[in-house]
C-alpha cells in the first residue's frame, strides 16, 4: 500500500444535519489509495450519501480534516479542483441527467472542463460506445427507462475522465440485465472507486475490499463467517438462485 | 402533459432548417395579425391551410388543437357584436348586433386560426429540444433558452411526483368534494409538490457542480442543412411581400 498514492484521507469527520439529534457521520476516518476499489455496505440512513457529499464538498463537515490528492481541502475553490478528478454517480439518475439529449448531457462535463465542442462530442461518443450505448446519442433523457438512465448517468460521469469514481447505490431500481451490464462495466474500468450499496452480492461482484458503515463510522470485517441458509418455499425442488 | 404529436415526420416541412421555419412563422404571424383587409386575411388563412397540408399532419390532431381556440372565439362572437358601437346589422328586440362588431369578430377568428395553423405547420413539427437550440442559434439569450429546456426536462419529473402523491391520496380513499377536508388535501398536495421540486432543484444543482458547472451552458448544435431551404425562403418571402402589398395597397 505504501507505494500507492493517497487519494482521499478523511480524519475525524463529523456531520450533523441541522435539527437532527444525532451525528449522521461521527468521527469517521477513511483512507483511500489510488488503484483500490472498495465497497461500503451500508443500511439506509447510515449517512452514506452524506459521506460522498462531504468528499465532493457539497456539504461542509462540522469537524474533521479532509485531504484529497495530498492537499487539504476546505473552501469551495479547492473542491472545484476535486470535482474535476473525482466523479460522483448520484443515487437518482433524474438528478444527474438534465440536458434534453443524451449526447448533450454526456458532453456537459467535458465542456465545463474547457474542451472544445468537437473534443467533447468525440469523448462523449467514445464513452457511450464503451457502455454499449452508441445508438442513444439523440435520445431524449427523460424518455429513457430506469436502467438506461443509470447507464447514461454513468457515462456523464465517465466522460469527465475522472481518476476516482464514487457510486451511490448504483443498483437501485435496476433490472437484472442492466445490473450485469453495470458490473461488467465497472470491472473493465481502469479506475479506482468506492461503491456504496446495501446489496452484498453487488458489492462483492465489483469490489475486492468490503467495509461496513454503521453509526456514522466505517468498519472492516475481515473474518469469514460460515453460515448456512435453510429456507422453504414452493417449487423449492426446481434449481434456483436467490438474488 | 406536453405531447408532441407533430414533432416527427418525413414530409417536406421536416427537411427545412428549423431556424428558417421559426423566422417565417414569426414574420407571417406579425403580418397576419397587423392586417385588416379581408382578401389579405383570407389569403393568409389559405396559405396556412396549404402549409399544414404540405406537412400532412393528422387532420384529427389539427382540429383537436384548433378546438382550444374555438372556445375563445365563441366568447368573442358572443360579446363583440353586442358591445361594439356602430351601425346596427340586425335587431332582435332589445339586442342589437352591430356591423363593426361582427367584422371585428370575423377578423379575429380568421387571424387566430391562420396564425395557429402556421405555428402547427412550422413550429410544432419540431421537438421542443430542436426549438430551444434553434432559438439559441437565432440569438435568443442562453439563459432564456436553458430556462425553457430545463422546464421542459423537469416538468415530466414533477408530473410523475404529482401522480405518485395523488395515487397515495387516492388509495387511502380520498374523494374530491366541496369541503374543507378536500381543499386542505389539495393544499398539502401542492405544497408537497413545491417542496419536492425545490429539493430536486437543489440535487440537480449539486450534480451539476460535481460535473464542473460554473454558470455557463453550452449548446451542441447538431443541424443538418439541406438545399431545399432556399426555395422555401424565396416562396415565403414572395408570399409575405404580396400580403403586405395587398394590405397597404402599395401597387
Amino acid at each position: 500500500m505504501n507505494n500507492k498514492q493517497q487519494i482521499i484521507n478523511l480524519e475525524g469527520i463529523t456531520f450533523r444535519y441541522p435539527g437532527a439529534r444525532e451525528n449522521v457521520i461521527d468521527n469517521l476516518d477513511l483512507k483511500f489509495f489510488s488503484g483500490s476499489r472498495i465497497g461500503l455496505i451500508a443500511p439506509n440512513g447510515s449517512g452514506k450519501t452524506t459521506l460522498f457529499h462531504i468528499i465532493m464538498g457539497l456539504l461542509k463537515p462540522d469537524a474533521g480534516r479532509i485531504e484529497i490528492f495530498g492537499q487539504p481541502v476546505s473552501r469551495e475553490k479547492d473542491f472545484e479542483k476535486v470535482r474535476r478528478r473525482i466523479g460522483l454517480l448520484f443515487q437518482d439518475a433524474d438528478d444527474q441527467l438534465f440536458s434534453p439529449t443524451v449526447l448533450e448531457d454526456v458532453a456537459f462535463g467535458p465542456l465545463n472542463l474547457g474542451k472544445s465542442k468537437e473534443e467533447a462530442i468525440d469523448i462523449s461518443r467514445k464513452t457511450l460506445a464503451f457502455l454499449g450505448l452508441s445508438d442513444f446519442e439523440e435520445r431524449i433523457t427523460f424518455k429513457l427507462s430506469g436502467g438506461e438512465k443509470r447507464l447514461v448517468s454513468l457515462a456523464t460521469v465517465l466522460s469527465m475522465e475522472p481518476e476516482v469514481l464514487l457510486l451511490d447505490e448504483p443498483t437501485t431500481g435496476l433490472d437484472n440485465h442492466t445490473r450485469e451490464k453495470l458490473i461488467e462495466a465497472l470491472n473493465s474500468l481502469d479506475l479506482a472507486y468506492i461503491v456504496i450499496s446495501h446489496e452484498y452480492d453487488f458489492v462483492n461482484a465489483v469490489a475486492p475490499e468490503i467495509y461496513k458503515m454503521e453509526n456514522g463510522q466505517i468498519f472492516h470485517d475481515e473474518e469469514l463467517q460460515i453460515h448456512i441458509h435453510e429456507h422453504v418455499h414452493r417449487y423449492g425442488r426446481e434449481p434456483h438462485k436467490h438474488g | 402533459m406536453i405531447e408532441e404529436p407533430f414533432a416527427v415526420g418525413n414530409t417536406y416541412i421536416y427537411t427545412l432548417d428549423p431556424r428558417v421555419r421559426i423566422v417565417f412563422a414569426v414574420v407571417f404571424s406579425f403580418v397576419t395579425a397587423l392586417s385588416n383587409r379581408f382578401p389579405v386575411l383570407i389569403a393568409a388563412l389559405f396559405i396556412s391551410i396549404l402549409l399544414v397540408s404540405t406537412g400532412r399532419l393528422k387532420v384529427r390532431d389539427v382540429l383537436k388543437r384548433l378546438f382550444v381556440v374555438f372556445w375563445f372565439l365563441l366568447l368573442i362572437w358572443a360579446i363583440l357584436p353586442l358591445t361594439f358601437e356602430g351601425e346596427p346589422l340586425y335587431q332582435a328586440g332589445p339586442i342589437t348586433f352591430t356591423r363593426p362588431g361582427v367584422i371585428m369578430a370575423a377578423q379575429i377568428s380568421i387571424k387566430s386560426t391562420a396564425i395557429l395553423l402556421v405555428f402547427m405547420a412550422l413550429i410544432a413539427t419540431m421537438t421542443v429540444v430542436t426549438l430551444g437550440h434553434s432559438l439559441n442559434r437565432l440569438y435568443v439569450p442562453d439563459k432564456l433558452v436553458h430556462l425553457m429546456l430545463m422546464t421542459y426536462r423537469y416538468i415530466f419529473v414533477i408530473e410523475q411526483e404529482y401522480r405518485r402523491l395523488f395515487t397515495a391520496i387516492k388509495i387511502r380513499g380520498f374523494r374530491s368534494k366541496t369541503n374543507m377536508h378536500s381543499y386542505k388535501t389539495y393544499a398539502y398536495l401542492i405544497g408537497m409538490l413545491f417542496v419536492r421540486a425545490s429539493t430536486r432543484a437543489e440535487r440537480v444543482h449539486q450534480a451539476m457542480l460535481c460535473r464542473g458547472f460554473r454558470g455557463r451552458f453550452y449548446t451542441l448544435d447538431i443541424f443538418k442543412s439541406t438545399g431545399r431551404n432556399q426555395t422555401f425562403v424565396l416562396v415565403m418571402t414572395i408570399i409575405i411581400v404580396c400580403l403586405i402589398i395587398g394590405e397597404y395597397n402599395l401597387l
